[in-house]
């Protein structure tokens, strides 16, 4: 385990350092301390590696990840995880907006809430929630999953593509084309592999699942008035 | 029996053909025009602009004897890899998705013949461009449209799109019919459905944000790259300011008649500036911040040729960009397909409908058929002809006005042929010393 110290360590050496010993493929672990809200922590890593951030980030936390596995021992700033390609990303507090904005791979892990607009327009990430998640999540989602342990804020998956949601809880209210969906074996199998990789407390059959009516999805003048 | 003598019929300026047809097809559709390309209305540009050339007080540099440098960089100001460019006019972005990929590919081929860069568009980095094009810059746009670290690693620089002329403050729409597998595949939507390019990135708002949004490319990409931040024609002084304060290495400003691939009418003709109102505010914006040729800054919208560019240098631009002039030389609404032109209901020159995938000149199509239409090594050949003349074309003037090197020429070098042009481009009516709003007048 090699310590990088951010109270003694630029953000230009710490990420310099982690995509370095990344891209060395050797499966390397590193523990970053004093991280004090710094931006862009992390970011664009490239291989197998296991950083652990021993405190909370600002924006953009583990952004564009590919196969590293980033745990924040705090919450995340703004856009943590975005477009992220593939790996894990462990966020043991709350993360703040954007959570997994874009991304389009791997699995990003939120043991506690997050904000408005968690998996804004996603592209393939599966991202799981163990607390609630803010109003306009999924917002224009268009593929992948989002779990939700607790409840849904405001608009969900609104002017939703083909990514699908999971929430245990209640849901404030459902986006523009955002409709709840029959949960078949199949899905109830895909949430149990989730929940199972997320280390989540609990059962596929208590969650509700919605997806998107497709009703937007060719412009119709008859649909106007849905946005 | 005795007549009156009839009067010619007298058609209304207000209700004018083109209005009334407009509103027969609205009523008739119930939906607002959708169409390609940039603002159709006149407005002041840089043909209201002429060059005063050399006389008593300034001297001539003799034509296809003295040296004319027209070399241009961009990205001095933070990047570890500025890119130098041979000239100062560069291909701007259009998507793949949009064009097709035999249109990439003779952009990144005729820009390289030239020495100059070409940019990617909302839907990803292509194979046919990134192979074909020496020095590509990908655009970082709202959608994400196929966006992944490797291919922000191997841009030659990186412009994060937060407006455009056309449109400033709007979205765009790939309707289905173009959407083939290829393309839905780089988007990672399914096929055949229309897709939203978003009006607003999805994870930040503001300057403030932005910045930090630079700082996590940066590090990502080893703070090789420079990042270009591109607007549209709306507050040019203040977009251009915060771009600077945001961390910009280029500014791109782009005004309306700049082009989109598809957008309502009624947006591209009534939002935003032309683009001669917006070069003066953004160089005052740079000059103000003691930035002015640290942060360059790249002009678009209507840029025709090489007076077009001179002028725009003139005016304090370090480089232009152009997109709808280089479709055209590629073949874009030539004459020679005017029978299928008409069979469209258009005629040569007036084509805009290329998000309905139909384009004769098999260019802004994703239809094999009618993309095979252009072949990519003779469409890069007339865009490195077309590059050559307007270079050329450019360094005439600048001789003419006495300057060794492109980006001598200044406002001092031009006068203005109407009221507008002069208070816009803050340069005297010609005859005058005069422009509206000078200072101690």
């Amino acid at each position: 385990m090699t310590v990088l110290d951010m109270a003694q360590v630029s953000l230009r050496e710490v990420n310099e350092t982690l995509q370095g010993a990344a891209r060395a493929q050797a499966n390397a672990a590193y523990e970053i301390v004093n991280p004090r809200g710094s931006h862009a922590v992390a970011v664009g890593l490239d291989g197998p590696l296991s950083v652990t951030v021993k405190g909370s980030t600002g924006y953009y936390c583990a952004g564009m990840n590919k196969d590293a596995a980033v745990t924040v021992e705090g919450s995340a700033g703004p856009g943590v995880a975005e477009n992220m390609m593939s790996g894990t990303v462990t966020i043991e507090g709350d993360a703040s907006q954007y959570a997994g904005a874009t991304g389009r791979g791997g699995l990003l892990n939120i043991k506690g809430n997050a904000s408005s607009r968690c998996g804004i327009s996603m592209k393939g990430i599966d991202i799981v929630v163990h607390g609630n998640i803010g109003h306009m999540s999924a917002f224009m989602a268009q593929k992948g999953n989002l779990v939700v342990l607790g409840d849904a804020g405001d608009a969900l998956g609104d002017s939703l593509y083909e990514a699908q949601i999971f929430v245990r809880g209640t849901v404030k209210s459902l986006g523009a084309d955002c409709v709840e969906k029959k949960m078949k074996p199949k899905h109830l199998e895909l949430l149990a592999g989730l929940l199972e990789r997320a280390g989540a407390d609990a059962k596929p059959e208590e969650f509700k699942r919605y997806g998107s009516a497709r009703k937007l999805y060719n412009f119709n003048i008859d649909h106007s008035d849905a946005y | 029996m005795d007549r009156t003598p009839p009067t010619e019929p007298r058609q209304s300026w207000t209700f004018s053909r083109e209005v009334n047809s407009e509103i027969r097809r609205a009523a008739e559709t119930g939906i607002y025009d959708i169409r390609g390309g940039g603002a159709k209305r006149r407005v002041p540009h840089f043909d209201d602009l002429l060059f005063l050339g050399a006389s008593m007080s300034r001297y001539p540099l003799e034509g296809y004897r003295e040296k004319c440098e027209t070399s241009v960089t961009l990205g001095t100001r933070f990047a570890k890899k500025p890119i130098e460019l041979k000239i100062p006019i560069t291909i701007a972005g259009m998507s793949f998705g949009a064009l097709s990929g035999n249109a990439k590919e003779a952009l990144g081929r005729g820009a390289t013949l030239a020495g100059t860069s070409t940019t990617t568009g909302d839907g990803g980095m292509t194979e046919e461009e990134r192979g074909h094009s020496e020095k590509l810059v990908y655009q970082y746009l709202p959608s994400r449209y196929g966006m992944n670290p490797d291919d922000l690693r191997r841009a030659d620089a990186i412009e994060i799109v937060v407006g455009q002329g056309a449109k400033p403050g709007g979205g765009g729409m790939l309707l289905g019919q173009k959407i083939t597998e290829r393309v839905a595949g780089m988007r990672d939507l399914p096929q055949g459905i229309d897709q939203r390019s978003a009006c607003r990135h999805p994870d930040w708002t503001g300057p403030d944000d932005l910045e930090i949004k630079i700082l996590e490319i940066r590090e990502i990409t080893g703070w090789e790259k420079p990042i270009y931040v591109k607007v549209g024609g709306a507050r040019p002084y203040y977009d251009t300011a915060l771009a600077v304060k945001a961390g910009a290495d280029v500014v791109v400003l782009d005004g309306m008649q700049g082009g989109t691939a598809a957008t309502q009418d009624v947006f591209i003709e009534h939002v935003g500036q032309p683009t001669l109102a917006c070069i003066r505010p953004a160089v005052q914006a740079l000059q103000d911040l003691g930035m002015h040729r640290e942060v360059q800054l790249v002009v678009s919208g209507g840029i025709r040729n090489g007076a077009d560019v001179a002028k725009a240098l003139a005016l304090g631009a370090d480089a232009v960009s152009i997109g709808t002039a280089a479709l055209i030389a590629l073949g874009d609404n030539d004459p020679k397909w005017e029978d299928e032109y008409r069979k469209l209901g258009t005629t040569a020159g007036a084509y805009d409908d290329w998000h309905e995938g139909r384009d004769p000149a098999g260019i802004t199509t994703q239809d094999p058929e009618l993309a095979a239409r252009l072949d990519p090594v003779e469409g890069g050949r007339r865009l490195r002809n077309y590059l050559n003349v307007m270079t050329l074309e450019c360094q005439t003037l600048a001789r003419a006005c006495g300057k060794s090197h492109v980006h001598n020429l200044e406002p001092e070098d031009l006068c203005a042929l109407t009221m507008e042009a002069a208070a816009m481009a803050r340069v005297p009516l010609a005859g005058t010393d005069w422009w509206p709003g000078k200072p101690g007048f």
